[in-house]
């Protein structure tokens, strides 16, 4: 509850300092922004949008976290293979995923298509950083165990690497959701004609500061409530043990 | 020829060029208790891991039940020193447990009468659905144990198990062990530092001499079975044999230096 005192706070200054200066291009009044809030959601455009911007970034996430996770569990398991791949993973990691838009444009054109495969792109990474560390990371006693018990390389990953790895591979995905919303957005401030980004251009350049404030605090809310989701699936899937 | 379940012949063990085991001989019969001691870093855990089949020696032979040792056995089972790495804390007392019956192809619907056995075996009734960060490090470590006993070994290859635990749960430990070798006529290779309880709980304690791991000394223990923490401890022939490894021991170390 105290959390809230200060937002408010805020939000009653924002009104009375917007309405003091009196009418403007570029910044409205809380109660305004609701009412233009409203007007998004009645006309459908506001669910319009929030379906495109999350159809990309989920479908982004999903290819991405595969290949990520994939490569992150190959990498942990296999000095060698960690050893030949790593410097290709540490040239192509610190490219800005916005960088990868020029290409992925020219080959996929506008559309789903060039979104979700840059998305897949920024999250590849730390799906693959954190999958790596996780199974490098398992108990070597554990392993020890496995051999001990005469455990076959299969039964050894089903049921002591993946569940011992588990827990921070799904911070890594919880993460890698978080990119995914950014650079979903991001696509479509840029380039991509389609979901918030698109609309918070459009309403910016159309001189609308309501709707576009309307839009932006939308996107806050998408991944806050996309962050908490995650987090109590975390909490759940995870919570017992510490 | 005497039918020994453990040989360890000439086994020699370097890391790199550390000589770490330097020509270790000895047998030890079946149902035998034997403790190895010796001064931190002598080879008493590499030793163990030999017997284990978790590390091959470099050079010389340790064979179990005839056979030369090429891996770990199912029949033979380690108890780790450091039992909370040793447990999956994801998996409840009987998850674990259940570890080593998935392990032998225990059919699964036999499982539950098994474990629960098995827990009250080692004094762990009631505890089943504890997972191993709610348990006391003495409860950990008998949940190790069950664990190994699930897979029925004729072994156990125990490494300072009781090394981290206080000194009450330390000797209920030790009965509950005696009496679960008793039981089971278990062969028991056990390391420990702790003089006393390598006699407490030995047939036989085998001195080990460092840099390299070599056989110093070897002590048969005539105590009378079972033991008693306070009647054997007291007895003249205890005090006698504590001496003579002590004596043993701290020379050894003396002359280390
Ligand atoms: N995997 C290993 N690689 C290199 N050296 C090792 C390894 N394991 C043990 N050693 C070395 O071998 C010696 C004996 O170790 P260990 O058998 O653990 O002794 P203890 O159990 O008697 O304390 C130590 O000097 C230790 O550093
Ligand atoms: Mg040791």
């Amino acid at each position: 509850m105290k959390g809230l005192v200060l937002p408010a706070l805020l939000i009653a200054l924002a009104e009375v300092g917007a309405r003091l200066h009196g009418p403007s291009d570029v910044i409205a009044p809380p109660s305004q922004v609701i009412v233009a809030f409203g007007e998004a959601i009645r006309n459908g455009s506001l669910m319009l949008a929030t379906r495109d911007t999350l159809i990309a970034a989920f479908g982004g996430l999903t290819v991405g976290a595969i290949i990520g996770l994939a490569l992150g569990v190959a990498l942990g398991l296999s000095r060698t293979l960690d050893r030949v791949l790593e410097l290709p993973v540490e040239v192509l990691r610190p490219i800005p995923s916005v960088a990868v838009i020029p290409v992925a444009l020219i080959v996929l054109g506008f559309g789903y298509g060039l979104e979700i495969a840059i998305v897949a792109f920024a999250c590849v990474w730390p799906m693959l950083i954190f999958a790596r560390a996780a199974v490098a990371g398992v108990e070597p006693r554990l392993l020890e165990v496995a051999r001990a018990l005469k455990l076959s390389p299969w039964a050894t990953v089903a049921k002591i690497v993946a569940p011992a790895a588990l827990p921070r591979i799904f911070v890594a995905f919880r993460l890698a959701a978080g990119v995914a919303l950014i650079v979903a957005v991001t696509v479509e401030i840029a380039v991509n004609p389609q979901g918030l980004g698109a609309a918070l251009m459009t309403y910016g350049q159309a001189l609308r500061p309501d709707l576009t404030l309307a839009f932006l605090v939308w996107v806050g809310i998408v991944g806050f409530a996309l962050n908490q989701g995650l987090l109590l699936a975390e909490a759940r899937l995870f919570g017992g043990r510490g | 020829m005497t039918a020994s379940i453990l040989d360890f012949r000439d086994v020699r063990l370097a890391y790199g060029d550390q000589l770490v085991l330097g020509g270790l001989s000895f047998s030890m019969a079946p149902g035998e208790i034997l403790c190895l001691v010796g001064p931190s870093g002598c080879g008493k855990t590499t030793a163990l891991r030999v017997a284990a089949g978790l590390v091959a020696p470099t050079s010389g032979e340790a064979s179990f039940a005839g056979a030369p040792i090429k891996g770990p056995r199912r029949d033979v089972a380690v108890v780790f020193q450091d039992y909370a790495k040793a447990l999956l804390p994801w998996r409840t007392a009987a998850g674990n447990v259940s570890l080593a019956l998935e392990a032998i192809g225990c059919p699964r619907r036999e499982r539950p009468g098994r474990i629960a056995a098995l827990l009250d075996r080692v004094g762990l009734n009631g505890q089943d659905q504890k997972f191993p960060g709610q348990m006391s490090g003495g409860m950990q470590q008998r949940l190790q144990i069950a664990r190994c006993l699930a897979q029925g070994p004729a072994a156990l290859m125990m490494d300072e198990p009781f090394g981290a635990l206080d000194a009450m749960t330390r000797q209920d430990l030790q009965d509950q062990m005696l009496e679960i070798a008793r039981a089971t006529g278990a062969t028991i290779l056990f390391v420990t530092h702790d003089l006393e309880e390598a006699i407490y709980l030995g047939d036989r304690v085998i001195g080990l001499k460092p840099h390299p791991g070599r056989i110093g000394v070897e002590i048969k223990v005539d105590l009378p079975r079972p033991r008693d923490q306070v009647a054997t401890r007291e007895s003249p022939a205890f005090l006698a044999l504590r001496r003579q490894l002590y004596d043993f021991i701290h020379g050894a170390e003396g002359k280390a230096k």
